[in-house]
């Protein structure tokens, strides 16, 4: 479904992304992992078009995002939830969530899908009227995970969602991500948390100063001396 | 003793329509500025041209009133969305600063064509409304109209912020506005559209105010600066602020001209400002 | 570049003794008088403090003077050093809070404002003294006599051409000194990151205060010598957001950050006006300020460093890549 060939970015003068090659098929669940500064971030903003890619070339589902402006990207049904949540702390959970739903496309589901994701995250459903940024950390993910399944995406790309929480709540947000995989979603994590992330996906890259390292299934992987040693402290 | 509190409530009460309009001009500010995080300083100005647009295409064009009011509207939303399109766009990655600044030379710009094509001379739409009493107040029907469409369009925008998609993504880019593509959303394209609904709302003031005022090219200068005042006193951005700002200052201006004479009104209120942005600089409502 | 500056000097110095006429005379007086205002403000604006009340303070500065003298018989040499104390008194009043508070940007903008339009409706508010917007003319004591030192009165305009030459240097010494000391460094860095620059333990209040005070002190001035010179002074002229617009964008048309560039931007705009004023003759009313409201747009979008500032990067770029080439 998403191919990226030996794409590569940066900012300004720095660059983040050496000749990344990685795909995601229809249904599976991929991670890629690495330390921080890897260029994990970069990789899934490139995808979105939010920065510029410098070099390789993007396809989803074979069409190319070359000259695909970043806000056209959602309609593609790529869904992108960002670094620290970024939900919109003034609005109400409800209205986040509707601004997940803003593409025309997906206005005409919005009940439905409203429905769909008060079911998967029902304490959304009870804080529906609450302004966002009131919201738990662990709330927070939720909800930004919900307001990117509002688009009714084909590929959810999920950018560090254990990221400041309390490791209680990471083990129930991975849980709702491996219901997410489990429902047939297909899912692009950029993990910190090897251990977990890899108990959840199908299949991992191993990312480090931009470039790919290595790339496997989660099961490979995790049972990979270089991983464990270098990531995992075993 | 009775005569003097019903003059007084007569000036309290007019002060209550004067804060009507000036709410409705500061909540075009204010969005503006909420949301580009641009102050159009020429806002008075566009208001300005509208008013004009309304003389010439009802006195000079004989257009029935109402009609000349929506072209108004229109023209001014148009001038608006243009405004960001050729002046304030090129400007949104230099220094704040500059972006004042430029709106400043617009409005030197918008005041000297309209001497230029209207000329110096007052003018007048020459609608004279009566004005007519209750309870030994004389309330002006104009004004009374004034705060009426001044409400409900205030209503109006509220409610298209609060219900539209489109209202909503509106109040969601003042938020986080690095994130907004990632929803569907084209930022460049919210600013040009809250642009054109900022000159909407100059051009609905406009439509109120000619009713009352005469019409000159320099007018911009008498309640321009006022509503820079409000919308910082509100808290720049903060829309609720802005309204309720409004009501005040309009108070002084009016409860002080009442005592004192009329300029010494603007001056206390001046001076309230100053010294509010000393005790809550931020503003009423401000937290930026 | 040294000689240049003192040649050029020069020659602005006897310009007048060649045989000008009286209206070249008068143009390159408001040339100097204006840029010595624009400079005044340029001293704050080029450090992040960009006000839009200076009107207060040239206003301050011409009424405070013709008041004394019409209704008090103060001379002139006496009401000045009242109005430069009222100027300070207001400058301190306003800017402590504000840079206490770090009321910055567009607030610090919108403050000054009021603070110009507050000058402007006091002025019209107390009409009975000010003749409010009519303006007021300062009460001639020339009666018979060319000059009058009391009354501070010249009606030869040589005499206020040399004046006016001696004040413009001081302005421009005062820039360069402003310029120069330690208190700009501070600045730079403070304008850019305040909360790093207050952590080591400078005092970001006080500098910014006494350039304020400067600042406000020179235009003052400036309000002063413009009123005895044009002999009329009304509300609109001299104080509100009108004028104090136009010191600001005068500065920067020449360029905010250049020595010079404040007083190009003053014979600009004085030039341009009076271009087209005879070119175009007296009937297209306000064709000149919509050029200038234009090019004022222009400016900020294309050349944010003004004429000189931009002439003058192009000139060390240019000087650099010479000196790349011969290296």
């Amino acid at each position: 479904m998403l191919q990226l060939d030996r794409v590569s970015a940066g900012y300004g003068g720095f660059q983040a992304l050496f000749d990344v090659s990685l795909e995601v098929k229809a249904g599976e669940s991929v991670a890629v992992i690495g330390p921080n500064g890897a260029g994990k971030t970069t990789l899934l903003r490139v995808i979105s078009k939010l920065i510029p890619a410098s070099g390789g070339a993007i396809a989803m589902e074979g069409r190319a995002l070359d000259g695909v402006p970043a806000h056209q990207v959602i309609g593609l049904g790529i869904a992108h939830v960002p670094e620290n949540r970024r939900l919109f702390p003034r609005l109400t959970v409800e209205e986040n969530l509707k601004m997940g739903g803003f593409p025309q496309a997906a206005r005409a589901r919005y009940a439905e899908r409203l429905d769909f994701v008060y079911t998967l995250f029902p304490r959304m459903k009870e804080r529906r009227a609450q302004p966002a940024g009131t919201l738990s950390g662990g709330e927070q993910q939720m909800c930004a995970i919900g307001r990117a399944l509002m688009s009714g995406p084909k590929l959810l790309l999920l950018d560090e969602p254990s990221a400041g929480l309390a490791p209680v709540v990471v083990q129930a947000i991975f849980g709702l991500i491996r219901r997410i995989c489990g429902d047939g979603y297909t899912v692009l994590i950029v993990e910190q948390n090897i251990r977990q992330v890899l108990k959840v996906v199908d299949r991992a890259y191993l990312l480090e100063t931009g470039r790919i390292k290595t790339s496997g299934s989660a099961a490979e992987l995790l049972g990979s001396e270089e991983i464990r040693k270098a990531y995992l402290g075993l | 003793m009775h005569i003097f509190d019903v003059f007084l409530l007569e000036a309290v009460v007019n002060g209550i329509l004067l804060g009507g309009i000036l709410a409705l001009l500061a909540l075009g500010l204010n969005l503006i500025f909420g949301v580009i995080d641009v102050v159009w300083i020429c806002y008075a100005e566009l208001i300005m041209i509208g008013m004009y647009s309304v003389y010439y295409l009802h006195n000079v064009y004989h257009w029935p009133l109402a009609l000349a009011f929506l072209a108004c509207v229109l023209l001014v939303a148009a001038l608006g969305a243009l405004l960001h399109v050729l002046v304030i766009r090129p400007v949104l990655a230099a220094e704040p600063i500059n972006q004042l600044l430029v709106t400043g030379g617009v409005l030197f710009f918008l005041q000297a064509v309209a001497t230029l094509v209207f000329g110096v001379e007052f003018k007048n739409i020459g609608v004279n409304l009566p004005a007519f009493e209750v309870g030994g107040m004389y309330l002006s029907l104009a004004r009374l109209i004034a705060f009426g469409v001044a409400l409900a369009g205030m209503v109006a925008v509220y409610l298209f912020l609060k219900r539209s998609y489109l209202g909503t993504a509106i109040r969601a880019i003042s938020q986080d506005r690095g994130i907004m593509p990632l929803m569907g959303v084209n930022p460049n394209r919210i600013f040009v559209l809250t642009s054109a609904l900022g000159g909407a709302l100059a051009g609905l003031a406009a439509c109120l105010l000619v009713l009352q005022y005469d019409i000159h090219p320099a007018i911009g200068l008498s309640f321009g600066p006022i509503t820079f005042l409000v919308c910082v006193l509100g808290g720049l951005g903060n829309l609720i602020g802005g309204f309720i700002a409004a009501f005040i200052f309009a108070q002084f201006i009016s409860v002080g001209g009442y005592f004192l004479a009329l300029e010494w009104g603007y001056v206390l209120a001046f001076l309230f400002f100053i010294g509010m942005m000393f005790w809550r600089p931020q503003g009423l409502l401000g937290g930026k | 570049m040294g000689m240049a500056r003192w040649i050029g000097l020069a020659l602005l110095a006897v310009a007048p003794l060649a045989g000008m006429g009286e209206y070249p005379l008068h143009l390159l007086i408001l040339c100097l008088l204006w840029g010595f205002v624009y400079t005044g403000w340029a001293i704050m604006g080029r450090l992040g403090m960009v006000s839009l009340g200076h009107g207060a303070f040239l206003g301050i500065g011409a009424y405070v003077v013709v008041m004394g003298w019409n209704h008090y018989h103060l001379s002139p040499w006496l009401g000045l050093p009242l109005a430069l104390g009222l100027a300070a008194l207001i400058a301190v009043l306003i800017g402590y809070p504000c840079f206490r508070f770090r009321i910055v940007g567009h607030y610090f903008a919108l403050v000054t404002l009021a603070l110009a339009e507050v000058a402007r409706l006091l002025i019209i508010a107390l009409r009975d003294y000010t003749g409010g917007s009519l303006g007021v003319t300062p009460q001639t004591a020339l009666a018979g006599s060319a000059w009058s030192l009391g009354a501070m009165q010249f009606s030869a305009k040589l005499v206020w051409f040399y004046v006016i030459l001696a004040v413009w240097l001081g302005g421009l010494w005062v820039w360069t000194r402003v310029d120069r000391s330690m208190a700009r460094l501070a600045l730079e860095a403070i304008s850019h990151e305040e909360e790093a620059a207050a952590s080591i333990g400078m005092n970001v209040t006080r500098l910014k205060l006494s350039v304020t005070l400067v600042s406000a002190l020179l235009t003052c001035l400036g309000g002063v010598l413009y009123a005895q010179y044009q002999l009329y002074v009304s509300p609109e002229t001299v104080s509100g957001i009108g004028i104090s617009l136009q010191m600001v964008f005068g500065a920067i048309a020449g360029g905010m950050f250049v020595r010079l560039g404040p007083t190009v931007g003053a014979a600009f705009t004085l030039l341009l006006a009076e271009g087209l004023r005879l070119t175009l003759g007296h009937d297209i009313h306000g064709l000149d300020t919509t050029i200038y409201g234009l090019m004022l747009v222009l400016f900020i979008i294309f050349m944010p460093k003004g004429i000189l500032g931009a002439a003058r990067e192009a000139y060390d770029k240019r000087r650099g890549a010479a000196r790349a080439a011969t290296a």
